[in-house]
Formats: structure tokens, sequence, C-alpha cells
């Protein structure tokens, strides 16, 4: 018998400090299984967040540098200005791109930086232990929502997939799911494009992958999934909102 | 050597592309917007990149990142926009990245105004972010010191893996003066630290600042402070004007301190013996140097454009053996020499 | 012939291997805690894994191995 699946080389043999069942696990591992099979972990750059995956430095091989708080488009950006010829992605939460680091967000994208985002949304501050993200849905109880998000005070959740999408840097905006196994081959798929974009360098990549909470949703990892369908999906549709590659092969 | 006739925002960015800055990462503000501008037209052309971020928050940020693949990086702003870098600061000196800064000082609180100023002097010095550590200051007072300490600037940061700030401030941006470009000698200095890919011949870096075990913290601040040990025993610097046998000796850094140079000959015109301590460097403070300079005084005049900030180092460093005397204008109102020889004679001459 | 060996170390016994399990056959042990105190996974019929892997593609800390 044949070894037919196993760790990618560009994800340390460590074990990860996540929860139990949460898909943080299962988006790292494709962004280190893109990177093995492009064979670019020798030149790759990773740039992590401020949030729950603040130490996924210690988890990707390659050469990684940590951001403050919701600055990791900008830190990429400094890293691919000095380093063009490096991939550089970076790996960050809802709370960090989408409400403190908004503006290096919209700016990266309308710059067109050949950077790809990996952008995972579950509705909520996960390290903190729960309070209300900028995607957080409507009625969403969290520790600083206690009755439910109320969009008449806290307004409504942003979709950044659509907002970016309108951007003429952005060269790639698609938002993908981690629940199924035909999801995550999807998932990975968009990953891969996301780095193509950047050997071709036709601009900025942005996947933005819906993910669970379950401890802070205070659900088991399976039910944490079944709100993932019901729940996001419907919000936050999957789909590719920009991809500029399209209209290259046409 | 050349010698040109230069403003000194200009002649700095000149300077800094000459002693290696590869990446510029800035947005404008008053009064340093020459030193972006310049950049903006020769960094292409030298081989480097210009960039203008939306922020200066951002551009502190693309500063950490590119330090952090070992290229040689500079930004500057001026005082409001230095506060909004601060945080960036913390996480490079917390990286141990090296990282040139400019701050153009001008008047504060708030938005404050565009003349002169030197009311960054605590921020430069004592809290420039969150956390224990320090940048090295530099204080230029001539268009000439513009040029070589911002040379100075990128080695030592390299040397000792940290940031270093050049203090300047409205007045010295906008003058010219003439100025000589030194010969550069590029000191390759291997980073093996850097985060720029590791072609699969080492193990990965990590640029990082966190570290959540207490003593693991503390050990990296304390190792870090052993650096800024021996920063402080080699790396501080000042002028000694006139202080050998001073009654009264003036202490002034930067612009300010070309005023009190004027002050201190007028002064000697009038037979009142004043002589002029310099800081060039503000941290690592000069202290050795001071108490040197002070050594025959009565009294020693602190002159800032503040409300008086580096008086508290001044006390500090001479352990308030003399009196120390204050003057000071604030608001980016320039002391003239006038100003302060009245200050000068109305202490008696220290006599 | 296929196989799962499941890493009793790192698995968080979070289930997710066993609801993507086409055959049914992934299941989390009731006997024995690891170090974790986590209860892991296990396979209850090696005879019927198709060595698909879609267990080791769910699971969020590359704790499955699959040989085919």
């Amino acid at each position: 018998m044949a070894v037919v699946f196993d760790r990618p080389k560009a994800l340390c043999d460590v074990p990860m400090h996540y929860c139990p069942g949460c898909t943080h696990g299962i988006i790292h591992r494709l962004v280190a299984e893109v990177i093995d099979e492009m064979g670019i972990e020798g030149d790759t750059i990773g740039v992590c967040p401020v949030g729950c995956s603040v130490m996924a430095y210690d988890y990707f091989g390659c050469d990684m540098i940590e951001a403050p708080h919701g600055r990791a488009p900008a830190v990429a950006t400094g890293a691919k200005r000095a380093k063009p010829d490096s991939f550089v992605f970076t790996y960050q939460g809802d709370g960090d791109l989408a409400a403190i680091g908004t503006a290096e967000t919209v700016h990266v994208a309308t710059r067109g930086e050949n950077i790809v985002v990996i952008f995972v949304n579950n509705t909520t501050y996960g390290m903190t232990g729960g309070q209300m993200a900028p995607t957080t849905l409507p009625g969403q109880i969290t520790q600083t929502t206690p009755f439910g998000r109320d969009t008449s005070v806290q307004g409504f959740p942003i979709r950044v997939c659509e907002m970016l999408s309108t951007l003429d840097g952005t060269a790639l905006a698609q938002r993908v799911s981690v629940d199924t196994v035909p999801h995550i081959r999807e998932a990975k798929k968009a990953i891969r494009k996301g780095f193509e974009n950047q050997k071709e360098k036709r601009g900025f990549s942005i996947i933005e992958v819906l993910s669970t909470c379950p401890t802070n949703w205070g659900m088991s990892p399976v039910e944490a999934l079944d709100r993932l369908r019901a729940e996001m999906m419907p919000y936050y549709p999957l789909g590719v909102y920009k991809d500029t590659s399209v209209k290259e092969e046409k | 050597m050349e010698r040109s006739l230069m403003k000194g925002n200009e002649a700095l960015a000149e300077a800094a592309l000459r002693a290696g800055c590869k990446c510029f990462f800035g947005y404008p503000i008053t009064p340093q917007t020459e030193i972006s501008a310049y950049l903006a037209k020769k960094m292409a052309k030298a081989g480097g990149l210009f960039l203008q971020a939306e922020s200066e928050v951002a551009a502190i940020n693309m500063v950490l990142g590119a330090s952090g693949t070992g290229t040689r990086v500079m930004t500057s702003s001026s005082s409001p926009g230095i506060s909004l870098k601060s945080e960036g600061i913390s996480y490079i000196a917390g990286s141990d990245l090296p990282c040139v800064i400019i701050n153009v000082q001008r008047g504060g609180p708030g938005l404050g105004g565009i003349q002169p100023s030197q009311a960054d002097y605590w921020q430069a010095t004592k809290g420039l972010g969150h956390g224990d550590f320090h940048v090295i200051v530099y204080a230029p007072a001539s268009v000439q010191e513009m040029v070589d300490m911002v040379i100075n600037a990128f080695d030592k940061a390299d040397e000792y893996r940290m940031p270093a700030m050049i203090l300047a401030d409205g007045l010295l941006g906008q003058m010219m003066e003439p100025v000589t470009f030194p010969e550069i000698k590029q000191k390759n200095s291997e980073k093996t630290w850097a985060a720029d890919g590791h072609k699969n011949k080492r193990k990965h870096n990590i640029i990082n600042s966190l570290y959540l075990q207490p003593d693991v913290l503390e050990n990296s601040v304390v190792e870090r402070y052993k650096r800024y040990d021996t920063i402080q025993e080699n790396e501080t610097d000042a002028e000694n004007y006139l202080c050998e046998d001073a009654d009264i000796v003036l202490c002034a850094f930067g612009a300010t301190a070309r005023v009190a140079k004027s002050a201190v000959n007028q002064a000697r015109e009038k037979g009142i013996k004043a002589g002029l301590f310099r800081p060039k460097t503000l941290w690592p403070f000069p202290v050795n140097e001071i108490n040197e300079a002070v050594k025959n005084a009565k009294t020693v005049l602190t002159v800032e454009m503040s409300m008086g900030q580096m008086i508290d180092d001044v006390k500090l460093a001479i352990n308030c053996s003399k009196p120390v005397e204050f003057f000071g204008r604030t608001g980016g109102i320039i002391p003239t020499p006038t100003e302060i020889l009245a200050e000068i004679e109305k202490l008696g001459g220290a006599k | 012939m296929a196989k799962i060996t499941v890493n009793f170390e790192r698995c968080k016994g979070c289930g997710l291997c066993a609801t993507s399990c086409p055959k049914k056959i992934v299941a989390l042990q009731k006997e024995k805690r690891n170090p974790k105190g986590y209860f892991t996974a296990i396979c209850t019929d090696d005879s019927a894994c198709i060595g698909c892997a879609m267990c080791a593609m769910m699971c969020p800390d590359c704790a499955i191995v699959v040989e085919k």
C-alpha cells in the first residue's frame, strides 16, 4: 500500500492550537498543499494576522512575518515590493480584515498588489472570546450583542468579496467554504488560482473562506457546519465575484 | 567631494538614496513633504521603490514588511503622523527590525500647526509606542548633519537591529545650506534573520513580536536592553562649544542650538562667560559628555522649542548637581538670540 | 486494500471525519482518552475502507494518513 493522503510538506509537523473542529486547520492545509504543488515554499513569505491564527507562523514552513492587527495587507505590500519575485500571502480573520484593517484591505486591492489574501470569515472574534465581528449576521448573539445583532444599532455585516470585486485592482474575488469535501476541493482550486494570479502578475486575489467557530458559537463542530450552511451561506453566497483570468483566456 | 546647495529635506532624501535605502513608504504631511517628493522622482531611477501609502499606519507597516525581508527601508512624517506610526514602531522594535524613521517636527498637540517645534522630544526618546523599548534618536542642527546622520542611522539600525530616528524640525527641513555628500562605504551586513524566502536551504525565519510565555517575553526584552547598554556606551554624540570656562552652559539641540549659539556669542561679547552643550544623540542621551561640559558651570539653561522636555534628561544626567533653568517658545515660534540673551542676563550670567 | 491511520496524540475528537465518510466506518471511540483528554477517531471496519481520503480531507488537524 502507498500513502495517498498525508500532511503537506509546507505545513509544519506540529500540533495546532485551534479548538476541536475549528476549520482553520483545513484552510491552513489547503494553502500548504497549493504551496507544495507549485513547489514555491522556498520563495513564499506568509503574513499572519492578529486573531486566532496569530500563531500561524509556527505552522507554515515558509518564511513568516507577524503583522499588527489589521495591518497584514500593508506588511505584505512592504514584503512584496521589496521582494517582487517572491510569493506573498496574508492569512486574516474577519475582525482583522474587515474592521480594524478595512483601509489596508481596500487599498491593497485597489493598488492591484500582487498578493493573495486568505480571508477566514467565521462571523465572530474568536481569539478574544466571541464578540461581534463586522461579518456577524443580523440577529446573531455574541458576547457584545447579547440580544442579537440589531442592525438599527450595530449596522449591517460587510460582504467583503462583493465590495472588493468593484475595484479595478482586484483580479480574483471568490467566496468558498470548507464544510464538505466537494467544497474543500473547490476552495483549494480557488487558492491555487490566487497563487497562479500572483505568478502571472494579474493583481490582487482574495479568497474568502466561510469558516466555523464551534467554541464561541456554543455548538458542536458538526452543528457548527450545519449553521454555516443554514445561516451563513444565504447571507454570504458562495461563488466567483470577479476573475480577470477568465477574460484573459477568451 | 561634491558640494551643493540644498534644502534640508531634499538633502536628507538624497543621502538616504546614497546610503542604499531601497524602499520608501510615506504619506503626505507638512513640513516633510519634500522628502517624499524627492524620492518619488529619484527612487525608481536608483533601482529602488517609492510608494505612497493610504495612511501613516499603513506606511509604517509596509516598512515592517520590507524590513522583514532584510531590505533597507525608510519612512518620514511629521509629528501627528509619527503618533499614528507609533503602533508599528513598537512592533518593529519588538521584532528586532532595522529601519530609519524621519520626524520633521511641527507644533502640537493635536493638529497643532505647521511651523517648527521640538515638542516631540518625549515621544521620540521615551514614548514612541507601547512596551519597553528604545529607538536611536539623532538630532541634526544643519543640512549637513541631516545628511551625515541619516547615513549613520541606516548603519546603526542594521548593526543593532532596531529603528533609528532623525528628529528634525520644520526649520531644518525647509532651510537651504551648502552640503557635501561623503563617500559611502557600503557595509555588507548579511541579514541571516530575514524572511525573504528560505529557498529550501534553511529552516523558516519568523519575524515576530509575540511571546505568550512571560519568561520568554522577559528574556527577549532583557536581551534587547543589553544591546541598549552597548549603545549607551558607544553611540552618544554631542557638541561642546565654549563650555570649558563657562559660568552658564546653555543646553539645546537641533535648530534651537543654532540660535542658542548666537546668544552665547553675543553674551561673550558682553563679557558673560557662556557656553553651549548640544546633544547630537537624544537617545542615548550624552550623559558623560554633559557632565564634562557643565563641570565648571554655576548654572545650566536649557533652551527648547517646547514647554520643556529635554530639561528632564538634563537634570537626570547631571543628577541635579547644578540649578537647571529653562527658556522655551512653543507653538511654532522660534526663540530669538535676543530673547535667549535676555534670559542669560536675567540669570545674572550666572555670576 | 486501504486503511487510515489516526494520529492518537493529534486527534481532537471533533468528529468531522465521521460525517464525511461515505462508508460510515469512521467514528469516535469511547474507551481511551488521548493525553489532551479527547476520545479519538478510529476506523470501525478496516476491510470496508476504500481509501477515498474524505475523512482526512475534512480533518482540521492533519491527524489522518491514508494508504491504498
